[in-house]
């Protein structure tokens, strides 16, 4: 069976990576319903608990609501700005075009720390300059928020528009079709899978961004990544477990039904 | 009516010259080929008529009217692309109906028309595929049946049959044809295919370089090529070069009085074409009214039904004759090479 051996090796070699990459998850996920008082091995019997008591500590309950509304807001909001602008990147040359795209796509390039701070000190001499405050206010959390999702929606939808054949715009012009009737009936329904994959990863990227919402959230107003930070600082049981093995199922659950409507393996 | 006119139209992308000014008419009804090498600037001529691209200068006419400045959605064309186009999230009744949507043609008339679009080209059966589900050939009747169905004014296709095998784009071929000519059609056909050119159209434009170098039916520039481009391009194997004294008199390099054609307005330096075919070998001088001179066998490569030589006359120019599969002539044997006078046909002097 001399054949077969790299087969072999390649197939316990995939399992070793694939199980590396979940084991932790698996992990978090099984220790969430360890009835041990404090984090520890092994189990002496299991609860439903720590579930519940994360759901009455207001800043879970209240990080886990602003979290998803901030998410939902950066990935609509990088839909709206980021399909035009792709669409101009990718259709019409013009001077500069290639730093445009490069300053469109550097918040992914950027440490979220340096990006924060950075947003955090504008936001601050903003202030100053005009008595309006942004630092701490929700405006000034979506904006941020709105700059940690729009590479995503750039990068795909480029991708996707540029993998377009633009002779079916051309063919449906030649059969009467305007500017306008050719985007919505023609580019839009073709680029879709990439639309909607950029919209869950914007949302994704928003959701568990920890860096920049460091310095952007105020009194009273903590995303739920913040909240699990502070949380650790102080305890160590399985809350943050139940909290993760939340964020799992919601991501998963989220991956799953984009799935269902757009292939993603196919929108890249 | 739907004449195309084409008025000293060019078109220059910076320093290059893709198309020189071209002037054209075709005709209603007629099938118009527009054949050349890769780069001769076919597409672009094709797509400045369609409206796709700007003309830099000249002016584009339809049945009279000016469309040179009209988007594509006014100009009424049928396009085919080389790639069909589809729109791979439409059935392929979606796909032909699009055009009628957007005439705001009513849903019943739609139905009817895009149904007898279909059983046109043999797909009413397919009208609820995707393009992706289909063959490369159903596509391309697809392709058709959708810029048909708007009864375009005048139909233009850029390489419609490049991506199909051998024996599906001879049904294609044949079927375009039939298609044009029933609805009598203008049409213009774009390829690079001279056999393709040559049984499919009323008439030809040959192009190089952006140039037109002829225009003619498929007899004319296949027999009487205007160029030592066409010529080449149209399988004349043989340019010779010949002084030509007039009065139907010339003379090869080797001093070799021929007869030659005598209505050409060529003079002094020409070149002569000839096909490989329309010439023979012998072991002695044929008869008088034909033309002959002497060779060396230099070469010979057997083809089967028949073989083809590679001769050189004693100023060095080499020739290529076809002769029979049995013929009796090795490399190095001294040969006679004949012609009649009428197989040739002389071309001004210039790069081939
Ligand atoms: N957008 C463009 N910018 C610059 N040059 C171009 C552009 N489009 C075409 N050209 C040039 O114009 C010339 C004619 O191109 P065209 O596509 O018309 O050739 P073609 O005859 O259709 O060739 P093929 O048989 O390969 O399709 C070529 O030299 C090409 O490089
Ligand atoms: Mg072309």
């Amino acid at each position: 069976m001399n054949a077969t051996a790299p087969a072999t090796f390649y197939r316990v070699f995939a399992l070793a990576v694939l199980g590396f990459i979940v084991m932790p998850l698996a992990v978090i996920v099984w220790v969430s319903f360890f009835s041990n008082k404090i984090l520890s091995f092994p189990p002496a019997g299991y609860t439903l608990d720590w579930y519940t008591r994360a759901w009455e500590r207001p800043e879970f309950r209240e990080g886990l609501f602003l979290s998803l509304q901030t998410a939902l807001f950066a990935s609509l909001s990088s839909l709206a700005i980021g399909v035009p602008a792709s669409l101009a990147l990718t259709r019409y040359k013009f001077a500069g075009r290639d730093i445009v795209t490069n300053i469109l796509l550097s918040p992914m390039v950027v440490p979220g720390i340096v990006g924060g701070a950075a947003m955090y000190i504008f936001y601050i001499e903003f202030e100053v300059a005009t008595e309006v405050q942004v630092a701490g206010t929700l405006p000034g959390l979506f904006a941020a928020h709105l700059l940690v999702a729009l590479p995503w929606t750039i990068r795909l939808v480029t991708a996707s528009l540029i993998g377009i054949d633009h002779s079916i715009s051309e063919a449906a012009a030649s059969l009467g079709a305007g500017p306008v009737t050719i985007f919505f009936r023609v580019v839009l329904p073709v680029i879709k899978p990439a639309l909607i994959a950029s919209a869950l990863f914007a949302f994704v990227a928003s959701f568990i961004d920890l860096e920049k919402s460091l310095f952007l959230v105020g009194p009273g107003r903590t995303t739920l990544q913040i909240a699990i930070v502070s949380y650790l600082e102080w305890n160590l049981d399985s809350t943050i477990a139940a909290v993760a093995t939340v964020q799992i199922a919601i991501i998963a659950v989220l991956l799953l039904i984009t799935n269902r409507y757009a292939q993603l393996n196919r929108a890249f | 009516m739907s004449e195309i006119v084409l008025s000293d139209v060019c078109k220059h992308y910076g320093e290059v010259v893709a198309v020189q000014s071209t002037s054209l008419r075709i005709g209603e009804g007629e099938l118009v080929t527009f054949l050349g090498p890769s780069g001769c600037g076919k597409t672009t001529t094709l797509r400045m008529i369609g409206g796709f691209v700007d003309v830099t200068a000249g002016r584009i006419l339809v049945g009279g009217t000016d469309v040179t400045r009209l988007p594509p959605a006014k100009r009424n064309m049928g396009f085919v692309f080389q790639n069909y186009a589809l729109f791979p999230h439409m059935t392929v009744a979606e796909n032909v109906a699009f055009g009628l949507e957007m005439r705001k043609i009513g849903k019943a008339e739609i139905a009817d028309r895009v149904k007898t679009a279909l059983s046109r080209v043999r797909l009413a059966h397919l009208a609820d595929r995707l393009p992706k589900q289909l063959s490369g050939g159903q596509q391309q009747r697809v392709a058709l049946a959708r810029a048909l169905v708007i009864e375009p004014t005048v139909l233009l296709l850029d390489e419609p049959l490049s991506n199909l095998d051998a024996k599906l784009r001879q049904e294609m071929k044949t079927e375009i044809r039939l298609l044009q000519k029933s609805l009598a059609l203008t049409t213009i056909f774009v390829t690079h295919d001279q056999d393709e050119a040559l049984s499919v159209s009323d008439r030809l434009v040959v192009m190089s370089a952006g140039k037109v170098e002829q225009i003619g039916t498929p007899r004319d520039v296949f027999e009487r090529p205007a160029s030592a481009f066409v010529a080449d391009f149209m399988g004349f194997t043989n340019l010779v070069p010949v002084k030509v004294e007039g009065h139907g008199r010339g003379q090869l390099r080797n001093g070799m009085a021929i007869a030659i054609d005598k209505e050409s307005p060529i003079r002094g330096e020409g070149l002569l074409a000839l096909r490989a075919e329309h010439m023979s070998l012998s072991s002695k001088p044929v008869s008088s009214d034909v033309n002959t001179t002497e060779a060396t066998i230099e070469a010979l490569t057997y083809r089967g039904s028949f073989v083809d030589y590679l001769v050189r006359l004693d100023d060095e120019t080499r020739l290529q004759v076809r002769g029979e599969a049995q013929s009796p002539f090795a490399p190095g044997q001294r040969t006679f090479v004949a012609w009649q006078p009428d197989a040739g046909t002389l071309v001004a002097a210039g790069q081939a």
